[in-house]
């Protein structure tokens, strides 16, 4: 049977959870393969084969990058902080009990890093207004149009596209940013994103929803402006 | 039940998430075949997710990858025991 638009989005999209059940029955299986791979990796390490360390975390390098660089908004800073996350998780290692997945583990070593340098840079006063305030207000409607023409993943090619997505990002109130990040960059689950976090999953599923509505109004008048959309003989009146 | 447009826009994240009951997501999808501005905020709600989701939007710095690991190799040799010196 030939996929249909919506179909394809399926296989196309990452970070949105789309509900194929084979697909999903699929993650399922790969994810309890990959837990047993992990859990005796981390056998060994703690038994002494120290250098399958390097093997463990390889598939999370760029997991802990992304988190850190979302947090601190600065390349240098993420890497530095990136490498001091992952030698945390190597002395701790023998705390993992193996209860939470391991990249949930690490993304928490990760945040708690991010934290720790962001107070050090004494960028705190800043970051410390936004946790103070729980559900800040804002403007949660998203941006008007009457059609969207697709902009394919090639459009990605673009740096300056590429630099408007991570700006946008950063843009992003930080109790939104990092939901974001963990639910949609990392594809962690909700109940993943919710003990790395320390909130409840309806905070998560509040943050995300507006997180996702903040980023469609920031960038798609952008979108619009680099991929010009199909022109509609009338714009439909909201019902 | 006539949902109106911000009905709409406060479940697109669930919809997309097929978090919605089955009855919530039948109505939105009555509401999208009659309403073109919900259908385009919902495609380039997805659109947006897509591209920002996807591996070239976050690329890691050149030679990262083996200055971490040549970092971690120097922290592993100087503490060979990952379960020592460190608090339970």
């Amino acid at each position: 049977m030939p996929l249909s638009c919506a179909g394809g989005y399926r296989y196309l999209t990452k970070g949105v959870d789309l509900g194929d059940p084979l697909r999903r029955a699929f993650q399922r299986l790969r994810m309890q393969e990959d837990r047993q791979h992990e859990a005796e990796l981390i056998r060994r390490i703690l038994a002494g084969e120290t250098d399958v360390f390097h093997e463990l975390i390889r598939p999370y390098e760029k997991m802990v990058y992304v988190t850190l660089l979302t947090m601190l908004r600065n390349e240098t800073e993420a890497e530095d902080s990136a490498q001091e996350a992952m030698i945390s998780a190597y002395r701790y290692l023998h705390t993992f009990r193996g209860d939470a997945k391991f990249s949930t583990w690490l993304v928490t070593i990760a945040m708690n890093e991010g934290r720790q340098r962001l107070r050090r840079l004494k960028r705190a006063a800043e970051d410390s207004l936004e946790d103070t305030v729980e559900e800040p207000e804002g403007d949660f409607t998203p941006a008007f149009l009457t059609d969207w023409r697709e902009i394919p993943l090639e459009a990605l090619e673009r740096k300056e596209l590429r630099q408007k997505l991570r700006d946008a990002v950063d843009s992003l109130p930080k109790i939104y940013r990092e939901v974001f990040v963990l639910r949609d960059l990392q594809e962690m689950n909700q109940e993943e994103t919710a003990a790395a976090l320390g909130i409840t999953i309806a905070a998560v599923k509040v943050r995300l929803h507006r997180a996702r509505m903040m980023l469609q109004k920031i960038l798609v008048p952008y979108l619009r402006g680099s991929v010009p959309a199909r022109k509609g003989f009338f714009g439909r009146l909201f019902q | 039940m006539n949902l109106k447009c911000k009905n709409v826009w406060e479940h697109i994240s669930e919809y997309l998430d097929q978090q919605l009951t089955p009855e919530v997501r039948a109505e939105i999808e009555k509401h999208l075949e009659n309403c073109e501005v919900c259908s385009a905020i919902l495609d380039s709600t997805r659109n947006v997710l897509v591209l920002t989701a996807d591996n070239r939007t976050y690329e890691l710095p050149v030679g990262y990858s083996k200055r971490l690991h040549d970092r971690l190799q120097k922290a592993i040799h100087q503490n060979p025991d990952p379960g020592e010196n460190s608090p339970s």
